[in-house]
């Protein structure tokens, strides 16, 4: 393997999280990255989540997959990766890719081009995308890691879902703080979603209920410069 | 006792009755004389001017029979109208009321139906608001009354139904009561338009405004009529006078505290008055202070008299009883926040107290003319300063209440977001021609000025979200026809219009509602709700936080859905103090007054003692800020530099100025580390010393105030300060970008459909000029942000800066450093909030925890 210098640099020993053996960086941008493995993971890109809503009336800025795309292609050409995992929910719905500018359809191309790509089924987006390429999965096994959507209610020791959008709250000196995170127990991680226009559910909901091992819970909360692991127990719901 | 509208015939001048005679119709002359009374001339003058086709502003105070005046002119003219023939079309409304209030509404509608009944009209008189059942609105439509009271958010919807326009088409008179308040809001640019758009229904229709004294009634003249002449004004009519009210501070014997808000000092002098008097109406500035207030006179309410609370999160059936109960005089007190603010008549109050300064003169006025509802009977008033701040200010606003000195703010133009709602509201109705409904726009005063251009980016907002990127074009909610009308594109666009009418945002909030204690819900479910609170102070609780609420000590149980669950707390200590800091900015004109009596040692022989000593040690130990100087003091202080500067121009504007000062002395290299803003001072704390720097002109004070701050370092903040967000959310709503409900769903707070604040940074980074944050930072800058007055400050102290670099604080430098750590010093430090929390961790857990 060869990491160029930029991207060795990005990557500190510190930074790095053990999932089921596997070491990863959760980068504050949202993305996994497996550097054994080349690996990048992302999860609910929601792209063309403006036009869906625009679809019923909601006429919202129509530049959500453009700034999403942009932000994706900055992590591409930090890790270069070799395989990217898009860990489901990519498009609003199923007719997205197919509403898609031309423009962005081109971006998302050329990031593809040269590197294997799986998308992952989500509920948004059971069917593969159209007129895309990059191979269509239910689930992905990897090593010891399991690619899925969802996460799974059994418990699988290395399983990499998305889903629910978590996020987490602290309170520190009576001032609340609130933010997208990766939830980890160490067997399992749920990613943050990476969309433009995603919004968040606090990990402490219960549609969360029996997925974590409550005493290893870690919230990896993104920073403007940094993540910030915190342990569950300084967690607040809502 | 006479109604308050009404006076006996002896105190009337003789030639209103003259007057009377030629104006009044028999019926009302008879009335009048049954009951003894006679009209007053500013009424019959009013009915005068009406007959003779002219708008008019009335401007009374409270008591001087402001609704009976306003009236006359309707009913007058419904009395004598022939009957309607058998057969013949039913007529439309012929008077529209507007008041911002529902419950004004349903007050006038009693008030007004007992004349109307004793003198044998034949006037129907109904209401419609929220409140109001959907089958009597539908009977509304089909059969309309004659006068019809109603709310803002009504007649929007009225103008954006089907048939509009023959709804409207009889209606001679609009009604618009406590014009004032309604001005200086969005509802108040909503409402011109409704106004625009009735006067292109009917030509000749009349307004009459009545309102309680203002500082500039040309532009409320203005408000009440078409702008298509520049400039037309309706007529005025200002009654003068009313006694003059008894105000006084209280001279407390206990010490008046340094710093904070809750006047706890006063309470056993409150009680004492509250004892001496029949119904005592307690005014407060916060929801916060109302219950904190209210726990401190239970506290020491030895007699148990009735003292209840009122304010607006509390929930509806409580607020009923309370109103009830008081308006049967069966209460010796009432705390209540500024939901009573407004003319509603609710028995006999024959004293006000204000606790904690009332922040603006003509705010002062109108509260204390809630006393002894008779213009010529003296209100009395007794204000309690929280603060020696406060005291300065409070004997401020009492100069200003003697020499009449009005301090209300000025009217500001129209917002872009409302003007798009209205389009909107406007296409639900009928077809419009852009430049047809153009000119009509103008003809409403806040948008006087609006120009062409915006107005069609306008008309691309609503039709398409007016984006440079043209993606929407086949989800138009609005379409072109090939004649040049723009039409609704179909009826579901309608129906979300009429779901998410009104400019009114509500703060996300949850219910409270009681539970066992312990208990988290589930199994526990239907106690009593208490009312609403907001989602952010829930937010800083913890399970087992006690605080006030509702008059009670309540222990937070936990959230559920949109419920808080709570159980009544044992012990009577609230853990968390429940306290938001004022509610309204110090006014420009009090503020001045403030710097004037700091400068005036003559006029410190009106303050209490104490207050006059704190000033004296003042000018001793440091100086004081001479009348248009800026006094800037430094003092180190543990390891921190202070800097503290008196500019007494208000919080919001002193926030904005930490906000920029903080800036630029970073960039110094001051290293600041934290800044808090009181409505008189702004303290800045760093790690170099800020007064070494200053004295050696490293940058200098002059160059640190400069203007350019409100440049650049301005524009650079707007960028992604939270207050912005919080002002794009309110934008988003009331233009109709986002919906505030769909039609099925309730959606509220943090579930609207796509969060604001990813849409607001999204928009931004490609978008910047969409006229959705144009309006934004407009918004932002008039109300948030006080640019404004921040403006005029730092062009008044040019070259006026005082500087004195002391060894220790001032006495001047107390209260606002005793803020620091009781209020939440900005919204930008979250990372260091998040670093604190992971490096406790870290401390208690070791780094492998994060592995």
């Amino acid at each position: 393997m060869n990491f160029s210098l930029s991207r060795a640099t990005l990557i500190a020993e510190a930074d790095l999280v053990g999932i089921a053996g596997e070491r990863a960086v959760c980068d504050r941008r949202g993305v996994l990255y497996f550097p054994d493995l080349r690996l990048l993971a992302v999860s609910d890109l929601h792209l063309e989540k403006g036009s869906s809503f625009a679809r019923r009336g909601a006429l919202i800025p129509p530049y959500d997959t453009g700034a999403t795309l942009l932000r994706l292609q900055a992590v591409i050409a930090d890790y270069q990766p070799r395989i990217v995992v898009s860990l489901g929910d990519s498009f609003h719905d199923g007719g997205g890719a197919e509403r898609m500018h031309e423009s962005f359809r081109g971006q998302l191309e050329a990031m593809m081009a040269g590197r294997d790509w799986f998308w992952v089924a989500g509920n948004h987006d059971p069917e593969a995308p159209a007129d895309l390429p990059g191979e269509t999965v239910r689930e992905l096994a990897i090593g010891s890691l399991l690619f899925r959507h969802e996460p799974s209610k059994l418990r699988v020791e290395g399983e990499i879902s998305g889903h629910l959008h978590p996020c987490a709250r602290i309170v520190q000196r009576g001032r609340s703080v609130r933010r997208r995170c990766f939830a980890g127990d160490g067997g399992r991680m749920i990613m943050p979603a990476f969309g433009a226009y995603t919004g968040s559910l606090n990990v402490l909901d219960r549609a969360y209920a029996g997925l974590f091992r409550l005493e290893t819970l870690v919230a990896y909360m993104l920073g403007a410069e940094r993540i910030f692991a915190i342990s569950g127990s300084m967690l607040r719901p809502g | 006792m006479p109604p308050r509208y009404l006076l006996r015939v002896t105190e009337q001048p003789r030639l209103a009755e003259q007057n009377a005679a030629v104006l009044l119709p028999e019926p009302f002359v008879k009335w009048f004389g049954q009951k003894g009374w006679s009209p007053r001339a500013h009424q019959l003058e009013l009915l005068a001017k009406a007959q003779s086709g002219q708008s008019v502003l009335l401007i009374a105070p409270t008591g001087a029979g402001k609704t009976l005046a306003g009236f006359l002119p309707s009913l007058t003219e419904l009395a004598s109208r022939p009957k309607r023939k058998p057969g013949q079309a039913r007529r439309g409304i012929h008077t529209l009321y507007i008041s911002p209030l529902k419950a004004l509404a349903v007050d006038i509608e009693r008030n007004l139906g007992k004349p109307v009944e004793e003198i044998g009209l034949p006037v129907t008189i109904e209401t419609r608001t929220g409140d109001t059942p959907s089958h009597k609105r539908q009977r509304q439509k089909l059969a309309p009354p004659d006068i019809l009271l109603t709310t803002p958010e009504q007649l929007a919807l009225l103008i954006a139904s089907n048939g509009a326009k023959r709804f409207f088409e009889d209606l001679r008179y609009v009604v618009l009561d406590e014009l004032h308040s309604l001005v200086t809001s969005k509802r108040g640019h909503l409402l011109a338009l409704g106004l625009a758009r009735l006067r292109a229904f009917v030509p000749d229709l009349q307004t009459i405004g009545l309102s309680a004294t203002v500082a500039e009634p040309d532009e409320l003249r203005r408000w009440l009529v078409s702008q298509a002449a520049p400039g037309a004004m309706s007529e005025l009519i200002v009654v003068t006078g009313g006694a003059k009210p008894e105000i006084s501070i209280l001279d407390s014997e206990e010490r008046v505290p340094w710093a904070g808000h809750s006047a706890r000092y006063a309470t056993p002098e409150i009680y004492r008055e509250i004892k001496r008097h029949k119904t005592t109406l307690l005014f407060v500035n916060t929801r916060s202070q109302a219950e904190l207030l209210f726990q401190e006179l239970w506290r020491v309410n030895e007699d148990t008299l009735p003292i209840a609370l009122h304010h607006g999160s509390l929930d509806v059936a409580q607020r009923r009883r309370v109103e009830k109960a008081m308006g049967e005089n069966a209460l010796r007190a009432i705390v209540a926040t500024s939901t009573l603010d407004l003319g509603i008549d609710w028995g006999d109050v024959d004293l006000v107290v204000h606790v904690g300064a009332p922040k603006g003169a003509s705010r002062l006025a109108q509260r204390i003319g809630r006393a002894n509802h008779r213009m010529d009977e003296p209100s009395k008033a007794i204000l309690i300063p929280a603060n020696r701040f406060e005291v300065l200010e409070c004997r401020a606003a009492l100069d200003a209440n003697y020499l009449g000195a009005q301090d209300t703010p000025p009217l500001v133009n129209g917002g872009l977001d409302v003007l798009a709602q209205h389009v909107l509201g406007c296409a639900c109705g009928a077809p419009f021609h852009t430049g047809a409904l153009f000119d009509e726009v103008r003809t409403a005063a806040p948008y006087a000025s609006l120009d062409r251009p915006t107005f069609d980016r306008v008309i691309d907002f609503v039709a398409t979200g007016g984006y440079a990127l043209r993606n929407y074009e086949r989800y138009a909610r609005i379409r072109q026809t090939k004649e040049g009308f723009w039409r609704v594109s179909n009826p579901a666009v309608a129906q979300q219009y009429r779901l998410n009418v009104g400019t009114i945002i509500e703060v996300p909030a949850l219910n409270v509602r009681y539970v066992q204690a312990g208990s988290r819900g589930a199994a526990s479910r239907g106690g009593r709700v208490l009312g609403k609170i907001e989602e952010a102070f829930l937010e800083t609780l913890t399970h087992g936080d006690t605080f006030m609420f509702a008059g009670k000590i309540l222990r937070f149980e936990g959230i559920r859905e949109n419920e808080c669950f709570v159980s009544n707390a044992p012990g009577s200590d609230a853990k968390v103090p429940y306290y938001g800091g004022g509610k309204f900015p110090l006014s420009t004109y009090l503020a001045e007054q403030v710097r004037a009596m700091l400068d005036d040692p003559q006029r410190w022989k009106k303050l209490p003692e104490q207050v006059a000593d704190w000033l004296r040690f003042q000018a001793d130990k440091s100086v004081l800020p001479k009348r248009d100087d800026l006094l800037i003091e430094t003092f180190p202080r543990g390891n921190r530099y202070y800097m503290v500067a008196y500019p007494f121009e208000g919080r919001l504007a002193h926030q904005t100025l930490g906000m920029l000062l903080t800036r630029r002395l970073d960039r110094a290299g001051a290293k600041p580390v934290g800044f808090v803003a009181t409505d008189y001072a702004l303290a800045i704390w760093s790690l170099a010393d800020m007064g070494w720097m200053f004295k050696n002109r490293e940058p200098s004070l002059a160059t640190l105030f400069d203007q350019d701050m409100l440049g650049d370092d301005l524009e650079a903040w707007f960028a992604d300060s939270w207050l912005l967000k919080r002002t794009f959310r309110n934008c988003a709503l009331i233009s109709g970008l986002i919906e505030k409900r769909h039609p099925g769903k309730e959606k509220s707070g943090r579930q609207v459909t796509v969060s604001t604040d990813l849409i607001y940074d999204v928009l931004r980074s490609h978008e910047p000029d969409h006229i959705l944050l144009q309006a934004t930072r407009t918004d932002a800058a008039t109300g948030l942000l006080d640019v404004s007055r921040l403006a005029e400050m730092l062009s008044r102290i040019r070259g006026r800066i005082m500087h004195k670099n002391l060894e220790q604080i001032s006495p001047l430098a107390v209260p606002i450093m005793l803020e620091i750590g009781k209020m939440p010093v900005n919204g930008e430090a979250d990372e260091t909030l998040l670093m604190d929390a992971a490096t406790l961790v870290e401390e208690a857990m070791g780094p492998e925890m994060t592995d």
